[in-house]
């Protein structure tokens, strides 16, 4: 590893480009882990995976679009603009299936998952082979790819992850209140189903924005890491978001600056092993709730138990 | 007719096959509510592959196979352990396990030169049916001749074994698998080794899915696991025609697919070529779609 370009990432030195990307990493692990924290409280982090897999057909249709236009097909904020619309189209098949059926979320997810990412794929297979357009660019949706990022592009990515982040702070209040307390959210007024759609919307932000930097295999990872982890710090559900949010933010802005000054190391891989190993450190270490402070606890009663079951014989 | 038998047949075959065990296997995913269990050991399956490529330094089918079946297992243990010890509920256990393992292959791949080797991800992901072809097999003949036979695909009898442990299994496990399927609680009561039982089945998907991957890729096995159990949901109440309806609909599905994809090809461009795997798992999306729009139960009893 070299020890200087790392340093020149973390300072903001390593050039313009690779400067613009880490913070838009840093606003968008911020927003993952808060908008995550209350997915997590809701139970559905793992709706997330669905709409990860459901951007892609949005994603291939936006780009036979432009290019049937007369464009190059790669203009980021039109196939962003596909992925979000594709993805509210999974996510409204994923509801329809759970509240229209007798099937359980589980299986509704699976199932657009799997599906809606097989229809990507035969509208990549398209593209490529029929060589429509400037291919470059598409295929780092899969996966993620900071390398020969346009600056503007940087730039969309970087204001959009900041729009996220600003949002959820503001609907922080309405989140919470119906992550805990659905009925005293209603007589408060708040609208329940208008609160969870605000919060699929956000999911939905977050994912689209984090595609093209992540992938979109990994960019659940970074709704669902976060806030995993800050749970076992904590209690309380604004710390929780906060420290979620730090690790987010961490998470990203660790992660663009190795993958700057390692060769080959792909960034969205890179930000999700450091998110990762946030996540261990505290399920073994955290005071509040980690495996540790557990068994300590659970030793500490057993002996406080025998040593009352002793002086009750003693008495 | 002469194009028929190994260009076109085999390939469905091997679809088919792969389809069927995941389907089979899929019913109690479904049932259980464990659905995603097999979207995460499919995920998991990349990095027991690159694992076993960096460790063997070989691309033969064995290590590659064992890699990823040793992958899914350690998964399945892992979600387990943050589930159970850290407290976390199932769907954010199976998140955190299956994104970081899959982060750790793709780095673990970049970061070894596979050099000329043909590999890469989105091989791993959606496989390349349409190459699993029997050039040998032209004539009907050749099914009768030990040469030509030696040049199938081995993806087919591979399939076919998996096809029938999966069925082995259901024989021999049928009364516990089902009963703690239906009622985990009175299962354990009744001296049912229930844990033996989910981890058998666990087993058994990080099996079919990892040989099906291999043959056509992660999707496909996902797919299959769950869109044809959901929609033979829709269809009855009983778990046998379920079983049953969803075999059928898993073969619809990567026949159907299979040949709506040859046929992709003759709609565009000439050289245009649609990829069959995803084009299955479409099929079953859609598959999936019309029975829960029109199937007799669909409403059915939530439980």
């Amino acid at each position: 590893m070299d020890v200087t370009a790392f340093i020149d990432a973390l300072t903001f030195q390593a050039g313009y480009n690779t400067a613009i990307v880490a913070i838009g990493a840093i606003f968008l692990g911020w927003a993952g882990g808060t908008v995550g924290t209350f997915l997590l409280l809701r139970r559905r982090s793992l709706v997330s995976d669905a709409l990860s897999h459901a951007t892609l057909p949005g994603v291939a249709i936006a780009f036979l679009i432009m290019a049937a236009a007369g464009g190059t097909g790669r203009y980021l904020p039109g196939l962003l603009l596909g992925a979000a619309a594709s993805a509210l189209a999974g996510l409204a098949v994923v509801e329809w299936l759970t509240r229209r059926t007798r099937l359980h979320a589980d299986a509704a997810i699976g199932a657009v998952l799997s599906s809606f990412f097989g229809l990507g794929v035969v509208l990549l297979t398209v593209i490529q082979s029929a060589q429509i357009g400037q291919q470059a660019g598409i295929g780092s949706f899969l996966l993620g790819s900071t390398s020969g990022m346009l600056r503007s592009e940087a730039i969309t990515l970087a204001a959009l992850a900041a729009l996220c982040a600003l949002t959820v702070v503001f609907l922080r209040r309405t989140l919470t209140l119906v992550a805990f307390d659905e009925t005293f959210a209603a007589t408060t007024g708040v609208s329940i189903r208008r609160a969870d759609l605000a919060l699929m919307l956000l999911v939905l932000a977050v994912t689209v924005t984090g595609l093209r930097v992540v992938g979109l295999v990994l960019v659940i990872a970074l709704v669902i890491i976060p806030p995993v982890a800050a749970r076992f710090w904590t209690e309380r559900v604004g710390r929780m978001m906060v420290i979620s949010g730090i690790i987010g933010a961490a998470s990203g802005f660790l992660g663009t600056a190795l993958s700057a000054s390692i060769p080959d190391l792909p960034t969205g891989p890179i930000i999700v092993l450091v998110a990762a190993t946030a996540f261990l450190v505290s399920m073994l270490l955290a005071p509040a709730r980690g495996v540790f402070a557990n068994l300590r606890r659970a030793r500490r009663y057993a002996r406080a138990f025998r040593a009352g079951l002793a002086s009750g014989e003693g008495a | 007719m002469a194009l028929y038998l190994g260009l076109t047949l085999v390939p469905i075959l091997i679809g088919s096959l792969a389809a069927v065990s995941c389907a089979l296997l899929g019913n109690f995913l479904v049932l259980r509510r464990q659905s995603l269990m097999g979207d995460a050991i499919s995920h998991v399956v990349l990095p027991g592959i690159v694992a076993a490529f960096v460790l063997t330094g070989s691309m033969s089918a064995i290590p590659m196979l064992l890699g990823a079946a040793a992958a899914a297992l350690l998964a399945a243990a892992m979600i387990e352990i943050v589930r159970v010890y850290g407290k976390v509920e199932p769907g954010a256990a199976m998140g955190v396990v299956f994104t970081a393992l899959f982060a750790f292959g793709i780095v673990l791949l970049e970061q070894t030169d596979t050099g000329s080797i043909h590999f890469d991800v989105e091989h791993a992901l959606y496989g390349n049916l349409e190459s699993l072809v029997w050039l040998a097999g032209i004539e009907w003949a050749a099914l009768i001749d030990p040469i030509a036979l030696s040049d199938i695909p081995p993806q087919l009898p591979r399939l076919a074994m998996a096809l029938v442990v999966v069925v082995g299994f259901l024989a021999v496990a049928w009364r516990p698998l089902v009963i703690s399927t239906f009622d985990p609680t009175f299962a354990a009561a009744a001296g049912v080794p229930v844990r033996l039982v989910n981890a058998g089945l666990i087993i058994l998907v990080a099996m079919v899915s990892v040989t099906a991957f291999e043959a056509v890729g992660a999707i496909i096995a996902i797919a299959m696991l769950i869109c044809p159990p959901a929609a033979a949901r829709m269809m009855t109440d009983r778990l046998l025609p379920q079983i049953a309806w969803s075999v059928a609909f898993a073969i619809l599905a990567a026949a159907g697919g299979y040949v709506a994809a040859g046929a992709g090809v003759a709609l565009f461009v000439e050289g245009v070529a649609v990829s069959a795997a995803g084009m299955i798992a479409t099929v079953a999306g859609v598959t999936l779609l019309l029975a829960a729009a029109f199937g007799p139960r669909r409403k059915g009893a939530k439980a």
